[in-house]
C-alpha cells in the first residue's frame, strides 16, 4: 500500500481515465444506443412525425399544437404557446390569483365558443399541462366540442364522434383513454372535401 | 391506483434479482463468472487509462481519487459548456453557455444533482448532452455506489476483509477505480442501453438530426412549429436509472418526447427506484448483514408509502384555483400531464425526492401545498432509498447517531458494530448531520432578505418555498424545483454551487473517513448488553431520530412556507 498522499500521481491517472471514459459512456454508449434505436424503431426515433394527405409533415403525434378555428378540436391551454422549444407549464402556485384570472377567462371563453357550463368544464381544458405541448384531452372534452366541429365541417355529429373513438389512445393497461387532439384534427381534415379543397390551393 | 401498486411490486420484485447480480458483480474477493464476462472489457480501460486497479487505497487515497476525478470533470463539463457554440454536434447551432450558468450545470451534474438552470432543448448541443452530461449521469452514481462499497467493505462486513486485517491500525477501504469501473461496465451500461431501447420503441427521438420543422394544421396561428429532437433516449435511460433527473428538454418527462405513453411512464418510473431498493439486497448479501438490511428496508418502504399516500390523497384534491368552474370533484391538474394523471404523477414526485432523483413528471410548483410539503420532506430526509450508494451512507450516519443515542440510554460506552464510538467520530457525524440545517436554511434566509435576488414568480407563502425548495433541491442532491423561480442568475448560480458540493462531499466522505477509523479499532465481543442493531427496538429508533431531527430543523420553515399556504387556501 501507498502511504505518502500524493498529488501528481493521482491528477494524471484521473486526467486520462476521465478521457477513457467519457469517451466510453459520453460517445461510444450514445453513438451506439442511438443507432440501434433508429435502426429498430426509424417512425419513434425520427420524433413520430405525421404526415397529411399530401405527405406534408403537419407535426409530432406526441406534440400538442395550437387550434383556434372552428373546425378544429381544441387542446389543453399551454403556458408556452404549444412551443416545443419553449417548452414549460406555469408554474403557477393553487393560491396564485393570477392562476385563478386566468382559469375565470378561459372558462368564460369556452362557455362562449362551446356553451359549457361554468363548474361543470372538465378540468384539463381550464388547467395548463406541464410540458405546455401535452398532446391529449379526455373523451369528455372532446365530445362537449363535437357539436361545433360537426357544423363548421358540415360533418354529421356521428361520423365526427366515430373520429373521436378512432383517435382515442391507451384504452388497456396501464394508462386512460385519452384522444390525441392532432391525430383527430388529421383524420377530419381527411374526411371533409371542403377543407381538402381549401388546402389544395 | 392499479399503476401505482404495480410500480411497487415491480420495483420490490425486480430488485431481488439485480441485487443478488450486483453483489456478485461487485465483490472482489470471489471469482464468478461475471468477471469472465467483463474482465477483458475492464482491462482495456484500465491500460488505456494506465490506472493500477490491484492497489489497496486507505481513505485519504481513496477520498482523494474521488475528489480529484470529481475537479477534472467539473472542469471538463464547465469547458464544454461555455464552448459548445464552437464544437462539433451541433446542428441547432446553439451558442455557448454564460460562464456560471455553465459553472452551475457542471458542478450540478458532477454532483449527482441534475439541477437546471436552463433549458436543455433550446441551451444545449447534443456535444455536451451526451459527452458532458450523460458521462457524469454514469460516473456520479457509480462513485456513490463504489464509496458504499468501501465503507461495506470495512465496517458492514460480517467476517472481516482480508484488506482490513492486513494492514492493522490503519485500514485499506479498496481500489476507487476498480469500484467505479465495475459499477459502470456490469451494472449501469447493459441496464442503461435496455432502457433507452425500451423508450424508443416508445416514442422517445433517437437521432443525431437537428430539429424538424413541420407546418401545424391550424395555419391561422402559427405557420411552423420546430420540434427539438437529438439522442433523447440513451440519455433518459441513465437519468432515470442512476438518480441523476437532468433531463433532455426543459420540463423534464412532463414533455411528451422525454415521456412518450403511460407504458414510457411506468418504465421511468421503476427504473428511477430500481437501483436504490436493489442495492439494500445487493448490501445484504455482500455484507451478510441480511437482518440489518431488512429492518433498513422496512424503515425506507414506510416512509416512501407514507410519503406516496399523501401525495397521491393532495392531489386527488382540486386545485383551488380552478374551484366553482371546472367540474366538482377533479383532480389538480394544473402542470400535470393528461396521459399520466393524478396518481402517477403523484407517485413519481414522491419517489422522485426521496431518492435525490429529481427528475419530474409534473410541476412541482402547482401542487397543492401539503403535496409539494411531502416532497420538501422527502428531501430533507433524503435517506427514503437516497441516492445510488449516498442514500445507504447518508442512513448509516443516521445509525451512527442512533447507536451512540441509544448506547446512552441503555447506559453503555456508545460503539457500533463492536467498535467504540468516540469524541473524534462523533464530531464529524454531528457536523455531517447538521451541515443540512445550516447551508439549506442559512442561504434561504440570505436569499430573501435581499428582494433583489430572489426572483420568485408566485406571491407571500409559495415565494418563500420556492426559495426553500431550490436549496434543499440542490443540498439533497436532487435537482428538480419550484421551477417558476427566475433562478439563471448569478447568485443562484453560485450559492446553489456551495449547496450543491457540500451536500455532496461532506455526507458521503465523512461516513467513509469514520467507518475507517472505526475498522482499525479493536473489536469487542458481542455480549448479552451490547445494542442489537437488527432488533426491531432498535430500527424503531433510527426511524425516530431520523424524523425528529428532521422536524427540529426543518419544521418552523415549513409553517412559513406550505402550512401558511394551506391555511390561507382555507379547507
Amino acid at each position: 500500500m501507498n502511504d505518502a498522499l500524493m498529488i501528481r500521481p493521482v491528477l494524471f491517472s484521473s486526467l486520462r481515465l476521465m478521457v477513457v471514459l467519457a469517451a466510453l459512456l459520453g460517445l461510444v454508449y450514445p453513438f451506439v444506443t442511438t443507432t440501434l434505436g433508429g435502426a429498430l424503431f426509424p417512425f419513434q426515433a425520427g420524433g413520430s412525425v405525421l404526415h397529411d394527405s399530401q405527405g406534408r409533415a403537419v407535426g409530432s403525434a406526441l406534440v400538442g399544437q395550437s387550434f383556434e378555428g372552428a373546425q378544429y378540436f381544441h387542446g389543453r391551454p399551454s403556458a408556452v404557446g404549444n412551443d416545443p422549444v419553449s417548452v414549460g407549464g406555469s408554474n403557477l402556485a393553487p393560491g396564485n390569483v393570477a392562476l385563478r384570472e386566468r382559469a375565470q377567462q378561459e372558462a368564460e371563453r369556452l362557455a362562449a365558443r362551446d356553451g359549457l357550463i361554468i363548474g361543470e368544464i372538465p378540468v384539463e381544458l381550464l388547467a395548463a399541462s406541464g410540458s405546455g405541448v401535452d398532446p391529449h384531452i379526455s373523451p369528455a372534452a372532446a365530445r362537449v366540442q363535437a357539436a361545433r366541429v360537426s357544423q363548421a365541417r358540415g360533418l354529421s355529429l356521428e361520423s365526427v364522434m366515430q373520429a373521436i373513438a378512432a383517435a382515442t389512445e391507451y384504452t388497456g393497461f396501464p394508462g386512460a383513454p385519452v384522444v390525441n387532439v392532432l391525430r383527430l384534427n388529421l383524420a377530419l381534415a381527411a374526411m371533409s372535401p371542403a377543407e381538402a379543397r381549401q388546402e389544395m390551393r | 391506483m392499479n399503476e401505482v401498486i404495480l410500480c411497487y411490486a415491480l420495483v420490490l420484485g425486480l430488485a431481488f434479482p439485480l441485487g443478488i447480480y450486483m453483489a456478485r458483480a461487485l465483490d472482489d474477493e470471489r471469482e464468478s463468472r461475471i468477471d469472465r464476462l467483463f474482465r477483458p472489457i475492464e482491462a482495456v480501460i484500465y491500460r488505456l487509462a494506465g490506472v493500477n486497479e490491484t492497489r489497496v487505497m486507505r481513505w485519504p487515497a481513496y477520498a482523494l481519487a474521488v475528489v480529484v476525478l470529481h475537479l477534472l470533470l467539473i472542469a471538463l463539463a464547465w469547458g464544454v459548456f461555455m464552448a459548445q457554440g464552437v464544437l462539433p454536434l451541433n446542428p441547432d447551432g446553439i451558442a455557448g453557455m454564460s460562464w456560471d450558468t455553465a459553472l452551475h450545470t457542471a458542478v450540478s451534474f458532477a454532483t449527482n444533482t441534475n439541477q437546471q438552470h436552463y433549458s436543455g432543448q433550446a441551451q444545449l448541443s447534443y456535444l455536451s448532452q451526451t459527452f458532458a452530461i450523460v458521462t457524469l449521469q454514469f460516473i456520479t452514481p457509480a462513485t456513490g455506489l463504489a464509496v458504499l462499497l468501501a465503507i461495506a467493505r470495512v465496517l458492514l462486513k460480517k467476517r472481516a476483509a482480508p484488506v482490513a486485517e492486513a494492514t492493522g491500525q490503519s485500514v485499506g477501504v479498496g481500489n476507487y477505480y476498480r469500484d467505479l469501473v465495475r459499477t459502470l461496465v456490469r451494472i449501469l451500461l447493459p441496464l442503461a442501453m435496455v432502457v433507452a431501447l425500451l423508450l424508443t420503441w416508445q416514442g422517445m427521438p433517437s437521432t443525431w438530426q437537428g430539429a424538424q420543422t413541420v407546418a401545424p394544421l391550424d395555419q391561422s396561428v402559427a405557420t411552423t412549429q420546430q420540434i427539438p429532437l437529438g439522442p433523447v433516449a440513451s440519455m433518459v435511460a441513465i437519468k432515470q436509472l442512476g438518480t441523476n433527473g437532468g433531463g433532455w428538454y426543459g420540463p423534464n418527462s412532463t414533455v411528451p418526447l422525454e415521456n412518450p405513453t403511460p407504458l414510457s411512464n411506468l418504465i421511468e418510473t421503476v427504473s428511477l427506484l430500481l437501483i436504490p431498493v436493489a442495492l439494500l439486497v445487493a448490501m445484504a448479501v455482500f455484507t451478510g448483514r441480511r437482518r440489518l438490511m431488512a429492518g433498513i428496508g422496512g424503515v425506507m418502504l414506510a416512509f416512501s408509502l407514507i410519503s406516496t399516500s399523501v401525495l397521491i390523497a393532495s392531489e386527488r384534491l382540486p386545485n383551488a384555483a380552478f374551484e366553482g368552474l371546472a367540474a366538482v370533484g377533479s383532480a389538480n391538474l394544473e402542470g400535470k400531464e393528461l396521459r399520466f394523471g393524478p396518481e402517477m404523477s403523484a407517485l413519481w414526485a414522491s419517489w422522485t425526492t426521496q431518492t435525490s432523483n429529481g427528475s419530474v413528471n409534473a410541476m412541482h410548483d402547482s401542487l397543492n401545498p401539503m403535496g409539494g410539503m411531502v416532497t420538501l420532506m422527502d428531501m430533507f430526509i433524503n435517506v427514503t432509498f437516497g441516492g445510488i450508494g449516498v442514500g445507504l451512507i447518508g442512513y448509516l450516519l443516521y445509525l451512527m447517531l442512533a447507536a451512540f443515542i441509544g448506547s446512552l440510554m441503555i447506559g453503555r460506552a456508545p460503539e457500533l458494530m463492536g467498535r467504540a464510538l468516540e469524541t473524534r467520530e462523533m464530531r464529524r457525524i454531528s457536523l455531517a448531520i447538521l451541515a443540512q440545517p445550516l447551508v439549506i436554511l442559512g442561504l434561504t434566509a440570505l436569499t430573501v432578505a435581499v428582494p433583489g435576488l430572489v426572483g420568485t414568480s408566485n406571491p407571500t407563502f409559495h415565494g418563500l418555498s420556492q426559495v426553500l425548495y431550490e436549496y434543499t433541491s440542490a443540498f439533497a442532491n436532487n435537482g428538480s424545483g419550484f421551477e417558476g423561480l427566475g433562478d439563471g442568475t448569478p447568485w443562484w448560480n453560485l450559492t446553489c454551487v456551495v449547496a450543491l458540493l457540500i451536500g455532496r462531499f461532506v455526507p458521503m466522505l465523512v461516513p467513509l473517513a469514520v467507518a475507517a477509523w472505526l475498522a482499525g479499532k479493536r473489536m469487542a465481543p458481542a455480549g448479552r448488553g451490547t445494542l442489537a442493531m437488527d432488533s426491531g427496538a432498535f430500527v424503531g429508533l433510527t426511524a425516530g431520530v431520523i424524523v425528529i431531527i428532521n422536524l427540529l430543523g426543518f419544521l418552523p420553515v415549513l409553517v412559513l412556507g406550505p402550512i401558511a399556504e394551506q391555511l390561507t387556501l382555507g379547507y
